[in-house]
Order: C-alpha cells, then structure tokens, then sequence
C-alpha cells in the first residue's frame, strides 16, 4: 500500500485507505485541513454514518454542507452556521418594513399629487 | 462498583442516555435536563457526545446555553435534511433575501418617480456585511427548501440575546 495514496481522512486517522474508503473521494491528501475540521466538529464516526444513510449521488453535496457548517462552529463555536441563519432572518425582517414603509410613502405621495390636480 | 451505583435520579439527559453516573460537575446537566432526552439524543446522534462536551469547555460559561440551543438546532435540521442541513435553509432565506431588495428597490424607484429628483432615498440600501452573507453560500435550487416549509427552520429570535 502507497502511503501517499491514502485519502485526508485515512492520514489524519493514521490507517490504510481501503479500495471502497468511504471518506477517499470526497477528502483528497491535497486538502488535509477538510478533514480536519469536520472531524473536530463531527467526529469521523458520524460523518462516516452519515454518509452511509445518504444516496451516493447525494454524498458531495453532503460533505460540502457538513465542511461549511464545521467551518462556521470553528469560526463562531456559540452559534455556528446558525449566526448566519440569525442575521438572514433579521435582515428580511427589516426590509420587509423598509417596503411597507416605502409603500406606505408612495401612496401619500399619490393622495398628495392627486389633491393637486 | 461500576453498574452497581445507583444512578442518581436527577440524572441529566446526557448521562441517562450515555448510561453513566451524574456528577455534580457534569458539563451537559446544566443544558440537558433529565427531560431533554430527545434533544440530547439528537445533539449526540450528530455530533457525538464528546465533541459536544469538547465543544461547551472551549466557551465561555455563559455563553453555553447559547451553545447548546443552536448546537439543537443544527442537529435537528441535519436530521430532517441529511444531505444539506442548514445550507437548505440559508439558501431559502438568501434567495427570499435577493427577493426582498428587488421589490424595495422598484418601491423606491417608484417612490422617486412620485417624490420627485429632490427626494434622498437611493434605490438600493446595500450593507456591505450582507452583500458578503448573500454570497456565502453558492446556492442551487436543489438546496432549496418549499416556499411553504421554511418556518420550522427558521431560528428562534425570541431567544436571548436576540431579544
């Protein structure tokens, strides 16, 4: 076995890559500090069980929302990806009011300029 | 002996489930009462019971509680969306989001046709903290989740310190 061939979960976990290594095609040796953080968050255990119950097709995609969301709780260990979700929905709160609040301008400004005329 | 001391009957959520004796310095006890059982199970299914526990050390005391609520949350929406957890619901809101300041801007510009030239209000009122969050996540319609589901993920806001 080429030890250089072993995928970023195999070498950080310091065992042989298997043929069918769960974690190989979607942690290359080129990217260690993936693997990592999903690991410190998740453990690799869980990712591993994870990825078992998901579709094949499905596991990139999965492994790409796991390294994101372990990357916000490494950013922000309190609130995580949640912050994010936090922010967003206080945003759309806020501009929801500016509209009705512009809305509310703009038929003044019709009632105003139909008095003059 | 080990398995014949009698677990304490106050026994947080954590230890019940992890079958272990509660100490009184139990990192979970405070946040995972002997009734939080399914959302202590939920929490340890996704990321296991010593990365929670690692997890709560490295922040400060107060801010556990913090912690812990938003540590539910993310599980409870990975278990439900296993392949894209919270991702779905950032992207739902991004896109309701983009959405948002498209009908503002036409209001403004609208109201600027009626206001007249003198009126200050621009068409668009971009922070740059959100422009930054609305391209954090390259998101697909795959991502997203039905118009009509997007309330059950969305974050608690009556929830200190938000209040």
């Amino acid at each position: 076995m080429n030890p250089t061939k072993r995928c970023a979960a195999c070498k950080y976990l310091r065992r042989r890559c298997p043929k069918d290594c769960i974690f190989s095609p979607y942690f290359p040796p080129t990217d260690p500090d993936k693997f990592a953080c999903v690991h410190r968050i998740y453990g690799a255990g869980n990712v591993s069980k994870m990825l078992q119950q998901i579709p094949v097709q499905a596991r990139a995609e999965a492994v790409e929302s796991l390294c994101f969301e372990a990357k916000c709780r490494v950013e922000d260990p309190v609130y995580g990806c949640v912050g994010i979700i936090s922010l967003l929905q206080t945003q759309i709160q806020k501009t929801q009011s500016q509209i009705a609040q512009t809305q509310a301008e703009i038929t003044i400004a019709q009632t105003q300029s139909s008095q003059f005329m | 002996m080990r398995g014949h001391e009698p677990r304490s009957s106050s026994s947080c959520a954590a230890c019940k489930l992890l079958k272990r004796r509660c100490t009184p310095t139990c990192i979970f006890a405070p946040y995972f009462r002997s009734s939080d059982l399914i959302t202590f199970a939920k929490v340890h299914k996704v990321f296991g019971a010593s990365n929670v526990s690692k997890l709560l050390s490295e922040v400060p005391e107060e801010q556990r509680q913090e912690t812990v609520n938003s540590l539910a949350y993310e599980a409870e929406v990975r278990l439900k969306d296993p392949v894209y957890g919270c991702i779905g619901a950032i992207a739902s809101l991004q896109k309701k989001m983009l959405e948002l300041q498209h009908d503002l801007a036409v209001a403004r510009t609208r109201l600027l046709a009626h206001s007249g030239v003198n009126n200050h209000v621009s068409p668009l009122d971009d922070s740059p903290e959100l422009t930054a969050f609305l391209d954090l996540v390259p998101y697909s319609d795959l991502m997203l989740l039905d118009g009509s589901s997007l309330d059950p993920y969305l974050y608690d806001l009556g929830q200190p310190p938000f209040v």
